[in-house]
């Protein structure tokens, strides 16, 4: 399949081994991966902080540059809850008829990184390979928006060598929130303070999830903190192989 | 005491209030046991409902089709409500409807009240209101006495006085009842109480109450409590005065069947609700005499016009979403300033109060998500705290206000976005400008302005060398694909 990939423009700045992964994990399952150059953001941070008028233009943007892709592949839940929840309503205000029309023929092909393995794909193993003790956060978008349920969990108990750990508290929000997390820092540290209490319970190496924006939040605590303790997104786990060990 | 003001003219915002709130470690130690204890039974007898979700997707149609025909229905309650010899007023505002209750109790005769618990009362702060006229209001529900007596403020819609624990309780219950020996054991409160309220609800002869539904077909007004207290205040006085918000009408008796499911179950964990009193009217053989209802507006019909947060009215008071909400289990429920706290109080206090001093209060949540999963009615509360962000932006940055530093700095991210060569060169100068501020080891830790609060208690890694997209060109190049 021809899967083209929408990085999103956090990851493409500060995660690119995220993207990395991704597209190692689809060529290896036999896929080809395709990167239109002009993307660049969803348009969350602007929307959920309440910049609507600057968010609208990214729709369009967004539909421009996959409208005729065969999968669109996102490696944030965040990112894809927001296109699945909001972009048919944003359409709707931009007034544009052909946008709307775009937007919804657009978004069933648009899925979340582990869901187009599990649910487009109907993987359980991508063959990994990955010898360390993991637990994974369910990101609160991934969770509830876009309902993921075990599917990212058993990707990654079908890993060889991995020690997955479960992670207690799993439902509860690491306290992000995008700006929340600036705009709320205090309330926001505290959040934070359990997720990673929790981590640090399972005695786990690193911390796993399909969103990176939780996982800075996490990381950051877990760096301040000096635990030793790493984060890391599932496509990196999965992208992990025999031959990366030594 | 709380140091916490419920004025709208006074009122901290929300990062205020949380940040000093957060050093009560006893208040957070007792609201982070009693919002646990509270969703742990919920989540027992809502997970063995094998039709939960209907229900829920019931409820909220119920409420949906009441409030696109809310004029309707209340002419149809009132009617009724009439009919069967119960007296109807309609208030604008609080206002109104505080001197409503003042003529009526003065009419009465009566210079007390006994009160049941109701939000609908705290909201338009009837107590003071009544205070200033020579009338006492004894709060008949435990919490809310706990509440009165501590000379405290609400801090949940359910439970009150949940962020007080047995001791502080019977702390307050020693100097107020002047009981030097009293134990700290719930018996021993309960009974403190009794004595306390037994002697008010025989001698008070004005009770005010809330309502839980208004039932238009039938005129009846129904009430959902767990200590009988309330009952007490609804059939014992002569006159009873009830108030409603105009959004609390409901179709049938036979919707009740809904929410009576739904309602205890999120709201206390219980399978069914202790004390469910329905009257209509007055009976000349049987309770009170006198049965005055006031409907209220006090901005409901300004938030049923708005199509984004209408829904916001479907509210039933169960305080799920309070329970559940991992901003409020941190911060307990005086720092959104309103009588109204977590997620519903973060949606419903900036629409009463015309975004004024509630204006904090849409970004007070991570949209988490988890009070919409809970909502017995299904309130979309992540969806209207968006929408309700939009209309604070959009105050702010009238005029002068688009030269504010959030503003110009989103306008300018916007304008990235929207070029993938303005993305790139951002990408470029980003990697520059953040070099004085990274530490040998890649990370920063300090950052300015209003990124500082990230710093606080996060680190963040260096930016890597190279964008993802500059190595996937690369690469392609590479492998002349």
């Amino acid at each position: 399949m021809k899967v083209s990939l929408f990085i999103t423009c956090y990851n493409d700045t500060l995660f690119p081994g995220t993207g990395k992964s991704v597209v190692q994990v689809l060529e290896r399952l036999g896929h080809t991966v395709v990167f239109p150059a002009g993307q660049t953001c969803c348009g969350q941070m602007h929307w959920n902080t309440g910049y609507q008028e600057e968010a609208l233009p990214l729709v369009s943007r967004f539909v421009s540059q996959f409208k005729d892709a065969e999968a669109v592949v996102i490696p944030s839940s965040s990112c894809v809850a927001m296109m699945r929840e909001h972009y048919v309503k944003m359409a709707v205000q931009t007034g544009d008829k052909q946008l709307l029309a775009d937007v919804e023929s657009l978004l069933p092909r648009v899925w979340e990184f582990s869901e187009f393995l599990t649910k487009k794909l109907g993987l359980t193993d991508v063959g990994a390979y990955f010898p360390h003790r993991v637990t994974y956060h369910a990101s609160c978008h991934g969770l509830r928006s876009l309902e993921l349920g075990d599917g990212p969990a058993t990707l990654l108990r079908n890993v060889r060598g991995i020690q997955l750990v479960e992670l207690k508290g799993l439902e509860q929000c690491c306290g992000f929130g995008g700006t929340f997390a600036v705009k709320n820092a205090e309330v926001s540290s505290a959040m934070l303070g359990e997720k990673v209490q929790a981590i640090l319970n399972t005695q786990a190496e690193m911390c796993t999830a399909c969103d990176n924006s939780c996982l800075m939040h996490i990381e950051g605590a877990l760096h301040r903190q000096r635990t030793g303790v790493k984060t890391i997104h599932l496509a990196e786990v999965l992208a992990g192989s025999e031959g990366d060990a030594q | 005491m709380s140091l916490i003001t419920f004025d709208p003219a006074r009122v901290p915002t929300f990062q205020v209030a949380a940040k000093s709130l957060l050093g009560d470690t006893q208040m957070r130690k007792n609201v982070r046991h009693a919002t646990n204890v509270i969703q742990n039974k919920r989540a027992i007898v809502v997970n063995e409902m094998p039709d939960w979700q209907q229900l829920r997707e019931s409820g909220r149609q119920i409420k949906e089709h009441t409030l696109l025909h809310l004029d309707f229905y209340l002419q149809q309650f009132e009617e009724n409500c009439t009919a069967a010899g119960g007296v109807v007023h309609w208030a604008r505002d609080a206002a109104e409807a505080r001197q409503i209750v003042i003529d009526l109790v003065k009419q009465s005769g009566s210079q007390e009240v006994i009160k049941i618990k109701s939000m609908t009362t705290e909201e338009i702060s009837l107590n003071k209101g009544l205070e200033a006229n020579g009338i006492h209001a004894y709060e008949t529900d435990l919490a809310e006495l706990i509440i009165q007596m501590g000379n405290d403020l609400p801090s949940h819609i359910v439970v009150p006085a949940l962020h007080k624990n047995r001791q502080q309780i019977r702390e307050i219950f020693k100097r107020e009842m002047n009981l030097p020996n009293l134990g700290d054991q719930p018996a021993d409160l309960a009974e403190a109480a009794r004595t306390f309220l037994r002697e008010k609800f025989l001698r008070v002869k004005t009770g005010v109450s809330g309502a839980n539904f208004l039932i238009a077909e039938t005129g009846g007004v129904c009430v959902v409590e767990s200590e009988g207290n309330g009952r007490m205040c609804l059939t014992l006085p002569e006159t009873l005065i009830t108030i409603a918000g105009v959004e609390k009408v409901i179709p049938r008796y036979q919707d009740l069947e809904v929410f009576a499911q739904l309602l205890p179950r999120s709201a206390t964990g219980e399978r069914m609700n202790p004390y469910t009193s329905i009257w209509t009217g007055v009976h000349p053989t049987d309770g009170p005499r006198k049965f005055h209802i006031i409907l209220m507006d006090n901005a409901r019909t300004k938030i049923l016009a708005d199509e984004e947060s209408r829904q916001t009215l479907a509210c039933i008071r169960c305080g799920a979403c309070q329970n559940i909400c991992p901003v409020y289990r941190q911060t307990g429920g005086h720092a959104y300033g309103s009588v109204y706290a977590g997620p519903i109080g973060a949606i419903l206090t900036p629409q009463l109060q015309e975004m004024h001093s509630g204006q904090s209060l849409p970004y007070a949540s991570s949209l988490c998500g988890a009070c919409y999963e809970v909502c017995p009615v299904k309130i979309n509360i992540p969806e209207v705290l968006i929408h309700l962000r939009h209309k604070v932006v959009e105050q702010d940055t009238q005029g002068f206000g688009a030269l504010n530093p959030e503003a110009l700095a989103m306008k300018a991210m916007a304008m990235l976005f929207m070029s993938e060569s303005r993305f790139r060169a951002a990408q470029r100068m980003g990697r520059m400008a953040e070099r004085p501020l990274v530490n040998k080891a890649g990370w920063v830790t300090w950052l300015p302005g209003l990124l500082g609060g990230w710093t606080q208690v996060r680190d963040l890694h260096e930016m890597p060398k190279q964008t993802f997209r500059e190595w996937f060109e690369q690469r392609g190049s590479k492998d002349g694909k």
